[in-house]
């Protein structure tokens, strides 16, 4: 199997990524212990959401909605596991899997490699995450939870911004084609 | 070329993926009031089908039981009317005896009350046949002691006197019979007369003269002058009072219910006996003329 695909839509030519073994499960493990573990002694990263820019990264890459909503899936499981007993399982699940289908969607149509592009679909991928964890906790949990504030802003500005860099940093793990 | 999933297929794994972690979701949050979310899920969603059901087999099984099902309805109906009428019957008879049992409780009272006083309870077991004549029959004779012209009374007045005697029968001739009579006084003026039937329920007091003052509503006991009844005792209450010619014309309510006997008291002596309230006189009302003293005594009707 080649490491790169090409999808034609149109007149565009879009490249389907592939990565070396291994990198997308030590990747989101990695991210994974990161957010469990690092928000503790700096509870100011409590705003990063490295399962999501992970999430997000390798469905805009791989652009398969089927792969990346299961990956997305796996790690809000993982991550709902890892949040304590007080947030149930398919939690975070629910809404990594929306985000992983979604980036998987888009990136299968759009060119995702600009860091512009990828700061504004990050942009709007927390966002998005964050309207549908508050519509599970509202509506299942029964729990109230503001829709959006100045925080969830902040914090998408911040997710957005690092995960460009930190796109630019797993673009490594790429096989060259 | 590598073959992409159809967004179809990617689409219809979003939606299994996300439903099966709603159910998983509502597995385990748990409401406070409610229990774990999936059995609220699953009652609400349940509810409706529920409810529907509920009513179409409350709707179908009246149908069935009003329009279809009544091929035993008329036989159980007529089996309720039967036993209806006999439930009826029943109670008329319970009724019956309670009245009994309460006239013969108020007999037994009187005489429990009157013990110094010589007397015998009986029971009225037949009638006159014809109107010409009203007399009942007693199942008291001769072997109790009946004997001729005792006075026969109810705790609520005098009843008539014993004309006919037999070995475990006797004949009582009532006040309200033609022949029938007791000596009698008026409660308030004293005034001496004599109550005799006319063949009606009303009875009528004689020889009272036009000037003696009598009330509507006075009460008449008997006088005791015609040595049959002792003194006394409740005959009835003045119910209409005229001038007459030359006696003036009084009709009297019996005070006992004559029409209505069916225990009775035998006085076996002339015993005075006492009524407790009988004998209370009542306000009069109606006309007030002078009394005139020489009455004729009470006297019983040959």
């Amino acid at each position: 199997m080649n490491d790169t695909y090409e999808l034609h839509g149109g007149e565009t030519h879009i490249e389907v990524h592939k990565f070396y073994p291994g990198a997308v499960v030590l990747v989101a493990a990695a991210a994974l212990v990161f957010q469990a573990t690092v928000p503790v002694y700096f509870p100011r990263l409590n705003i990063l959401e490295l399962p999501l820019l992970v999430t997000i990264y390798f469905g805009l890459s791989r652009r398969n909605p089927s792969t990346g909503l299961l990956l997305g899936m796996t790690i809000g499981w993982a991550q709902d596991a890892l949040s304590g007993p007080t947030v149930p399982i398919g939690y975070y699940g629910i809404a990594k899997t929306v985000i992983g289908y979604l980036a998987s969607s888009i990136g299968a149509r759009l060119d995702t490699e600009h860091p512009a592009a990828r700061f504004s679909l990050i942009f709007a991928f927390y966002v998005v995450h964050q309207a549908v964890l508050v519509l599970v906790r509202r509506v299942l949990l029964a729990q109230p939870e503001q829709w959006f504030n100045v925080h969830l802003t902040i914090a998408a500005a911040v997710n957005a911004l690092l995960g460009t860099v930190l796109f630019l940093g797993l673009d490594r793990l790429r096989r060259s084609a | 070329m590598v073959a992409i999933p159809s967004k179809h297929r990617s689409l219809t794994l979003l939606a299994g993926v996300l439903i099966a972690q709603l159910l998983m979701l509502a597995v385990q949050i748990k409401r406070d009031s409610h229990g774990r979310l999936i059995r609220v899920w699953a009652i609400s969603a349940a509810y409706p089908f529920e409810r529907s059901g509920a009513w179409g087999f409350g709707k179908i099984r009246g149908v069935w039981t009003h329009y279809f099902a009544l091929h035993s309805t008329a036989q159980e109906n007529e089996a309720l009317r039967i036993e209806n009428d006999a439930l009826k019957l029943t109670i008329a008879q319970l009724q019956s005896r309670a009245a009994e049992a309460d006239r013969l409780a108020a007999i037994l009272n009187f005489k429990q009350s009157h013990e110094e006083v010589p007397l015998v309870a009986a029971r009225v077991i037949a009638a006159s046949a014809g109107t010409a004549s009203r007399t009942v029959e007693i199942d008291r004779g001769e072997r109790d002691g009946i004997k001729l012209n005792m006075a026969v009374i109810t705790p609520d007045g005098a009843v008539g006197k014993v004309i006919e005697v037999f070995g475990s029968t006797a004949q009582v001739l009532l006040l309200t019979d033609k022949d029938g009579g007791a000596g009698a006084m008026l409660v308030d003026s004293r005034t001496q007369g004599v109550v005799g039937g006319t063949g009606e329920p009303m009875m009528q007091m004689k020889f009272v003269a036009n000037e003696d003052t009598v009330g509507i509503g006075e009460k008449i006991v008997t006088s005791g002058m015609d040595k049959i009844f002792p003194k006394d005792i409740p005959i009835g209450t003045v119910l209409e009072t005229k001038p007459g010619n030359p006696f003036k014309q009084i009709r009297v309510q019996p005070a006992a219910k004559l029409d209505r006997l069916e225990a009775v008291i035998v006085l076996l002596s002339q015993a005075p006996v006492e009524f407790k309230t009988e004998t209370q006189s009542a306000p009069s009302t109606s006309t007030t003329q002078n009394a005139t003293p020489g009455t004729p005594a009470a006297a019983e009707k040959p």
